[in-house]
């Protein structure tokens, strides 16, 4: 391969890019293993110098999950359709610590490594991406927990559903990577994207049934409620792991659509902006 | 001969002063009003129906710049700070696009502003070194290939398992530099002005250049260093505001800069868009050479002390700022350094500059310069804080030694200095 690159050297040409040409698939190819490194580091340099090290990717959904269960469960004494209340609570806080974690990892992705942006060519896409799929190695041990409740509270988990999950999986992967394409380079010009996503992400926090049963939101409302992709994704953990929900009708299609819109059109926005991102940032 | 390189009618526009229109607020109201309309500017700016009155400045860093360069050559480009040289270095590198124009590229770019780019403290050296290949464009099997000797070369092997936050600054360098020197690029750009590092750094980095140029690969070489230019290129094209003025042999390419970059003999003045934003709150207004009776010349006398003032405003007030002066010969070897505050009661006097308007003026003693050209660079920095600004080229001076010691002979000195020594001849014996 590098003796074949030698001989004939790639012809790359410069120009102001526009439209589809733009989005530039071929480089992102290419670049295929900057993806697979740039994911591998933000793994292995996360939890550096921590003296909890990797148990912090337990420590912090367990006890949201205590909270939660305190809270909504204890005082509120709000309905689970029948599952103890930390498993139907956890199976939510799966999917949900995944999306903020690429949320706020992948918006700032790009400020965070101005220093890659304004000296070296790549395809930009990389950055935000690399830090979504980096959020998943916590959701894995995350997901081991998930198991272990499930077992202490003796609950039988939806087996002949479980195939579903990885595609509730990929829904909140492709919501997570739609918003932080919008927002990473909407952070290159604007920095009022950092004061704004704590904000962000505890609003959609509520507006997402991962502390209640989506059951408590009245039908009239259901559809609308369903803009949220997020509530589509919770919704189909808990149907694919625990049985409970409706599992695929009109309103996870409206999620679905929502999601795809946004990534569609983040990839778009992204691709737009990128060519100033060195100028701006 | 194949082209390498082959930019056709570069343009490359940037919006300028968004940023100063933006916190000048009169009064209260503004204030308000400014505060209440910014989600509405946020929702316009972002829907790409920006504000007109905050970007009307445009600025072309580079305009309608053409040339070819066939491979294997070495092109060096000079110009001023703020003609375009780097923006030019950055399309080529494809970190920023251009607005207009387009360029083909034969090959892998590699350029030694990248040292140490997605470097990890965190991670160990091993680590970093597949890091920053891959950051660079190599394979991970190429990297493999060319492991052992890029430690080999960084001298690091010992620490190689030892995160690179515990490496001396030194070792940090060598490995980075180790990576970027053994990605072979096919074409590579050097950009003295931005290489980082000790004088023993950028000594390696030419070197590597000139390997490079060796093995028959395309360099193109930015520097103010004239005498770089010189040695290490056969070529060079002249920038000056965003246009290609002129291209040719080296040499009549840097005597055409040196020459025509003066506008005025004796006297430099800086127009508000020479100066970098990142200058602020220092601002230069001229720099002049002037004799003895205090009249602004282009060629002083080696027996006659010489005036240099530079002129510049403060607005606001810095603490620890040195204003200085670079003499060196247009070969770009330095002769000597000083600064304003080099005496200590005036390093204590103005340990704060308040702001306002300064001349900094210095007195260079008779009997120093030999014959020949000078160059005066000037600096003002707060050392070990921040560089404000700085022009290494910003005016040139000639030097007539008609008077000076040993001239009765006629014959050309060697050196740059030209002192007047204090001789004793003693006969100490039959």
């Amino acid at each position: 391969m590098t003796e074949l690159t030698k001989h004939e050297p790639q012809t790359v040409y410069i120009q102001p890019s526009k439209g589809l040409a733009a989005l530039n698939l071929r480089d992102l190819f290419i670049y295929r293993e900057l993806i697979f490194f740039m994911v591998w580091r933000d793994i292995k340099v996360k939890y550096k110098q921590t003296l909890l090290g990797m148990a912090w990717a337990v420590v912090q959904p367990v006890m949201t999950m205590l909270v939660f269960t305190f809270l909504f469960d204890r005082v509120a004494k709000l309905p689970t359709e029948g599952i103890p209340y930390p498993v139907f609570s956890f199976t939510a806080l799966l999917p949900w610590g995944l999306f903020v974690t690429a949320l706020n990892q992948g918006s700032r992705s790009l400020v965070a490594h101005q220093n890659m942006v304004t000296k070296i060519y790549f395809p930009r896409l990389i950055l935000p991406t690399a830090s979504v799929f980096a959020g998943m190695v916590d959701f894995a041990i995350a997901f081991v927990i998930l198991v272990g409740l499930m077992f202490y509270y003796q609950v039988t988990p939806a087996w002949h559903l479980m195939w579903t999950l990885p595609l509730f999986l990929l829904l909140a992967i492709v919501t997570a990577l739609g918003i932080a394409l919008w927002l990473s380079a909407i952070n290159v010009q604007y920095r009022d994207v950092n004061q704004a996503l704590p904000f962000l992400t505890q609003f959609w926090l509520f507006a997402t049934p991962v502390a209640y049963s989506a059951s408590v939101i009245s039908e009239q409302w259901q559809l609308l409620y369903s803009l949220n992709p997020m509530a589509g994704v919770v919704n189909g953990f808990r149907w694919a792991l625990l049985g409970v929900g409706n599992g695929p009708d009109l309103s996870l299609w409206v999620s679905v659509g929502i999601s795809i819109l946004i990534f569609i059109s983040g990839l778009f926005y992204f691709k737009s902006m990128e060519k100033t991102f060195a100028d701006t940032i | 001969m194949t082209t390498a390189i082959s930019v056709k009618n570069i343009g490359k526009q940037y919006k300028i002063g968004a940023a100063e229109t933006k916190f000048r607020y009169n009064m209260l109201r503004d204030v308000i009003v400014d505060t209440v309309s910014a989600p509405l500017r946020l929702a316009k700016a972002m829907i790409g129906k920006s504000d007109r009155r905050m970007n009307q400045n445009y600025v072309w860093a580079l305009k309608d710049i053409s040339f070819d360069l066939e491979e294997g050559k070495v092109l060096g480009i000079v110009g001023r700070n703020g003609a375009g040289k780097s923006t030019l270095l950055k399309i080529l590198s494809r970190v920023t696009e251009p607005t207009t124009g387009s360029v083909t590229v034969r090959g892998r770019v590699g350029s030694l502003l990248e040292v140490g780019t997605g470097f990890h403290p965190e991670l160990t050296g091993r680590e970093n070194i597949y890091m920053n290949g891959a950051i660079l464009g190599m394979k991970r099997t190429e990297i493999d290939s060319k492991f052992d000797e890029i430690v080999d070369f960084s001298e690091v092997n010992q620490f190689i398992d030892t995160p690179v936050k515990r490496y001396s600054s030194g070792m940090y360098l060598r490995l980075a530099f180790a990576v970027a020197a053994h990605l072979e690029p096919e074409i590579l750009v050097v950009d003295e002005v931005l290489a980082v590092g000790d004088a023993e750094f950028q000594k390696k980095c030419l070197g590597k250049m000139g390997d490079v140029a060796q093995q028959g690969r395309t360099v193109l070489f930015v520097s103010h260093n004239m005498s770089a230019i010189l040695r290490l290129t056969q070529e060079a094209i002249v920038l000056n505001k965003g246009q290609l003025i002129m291209r040719g042999p080296t040499q009549e390419a840097v005597d055409y800069y040196l020459s025509s970059g003066q506008s005025q003999a004796g006297e430099r003045t800086w127009d508000a868009d020479e100066v970098p934003a990142a200058a602020m709150p220092f601002t230069p207004i001229s720099l002049k050479v002037k004799e003895r009776s205090g009249k602004v010349v282009d060629t002083v006398r080696s027996t006659e002390p010489v005036t240099v003032e530079f002129e510049y405003r403060l607005d606001a007030s810095v603490t620890g700022l040195r204003v200085g002066l670079y003499i060196s010969t247009v070969r770009g070897e330095y002769v000597f350094t000083s600064f304003d505050t080099d005496s200590p009661a005036l390093y204590e006097k103005f340990d704060t500059r308040s702001a306002g308007h300064y001349i900094s003026r210095a007195e260079i003693p008779a009997d120093i310069f030999n014959e020949g050209r000078y160059t005066v660079g000037v600096n003002a920095s707060s050392f070990g804080v921040r560089r404000y600004f700085m022009d290494e080229n910003a005016l040139a001076f000639n030097v007539d030694i008609s008077g000076a010691p040993g001239t009765q002979w006629g014959e050309p000195r060697v050196g740059p200095v030209r002192p007047r020594l204090n001789w004793k001849i003693e006969k100490i014996g039959e």
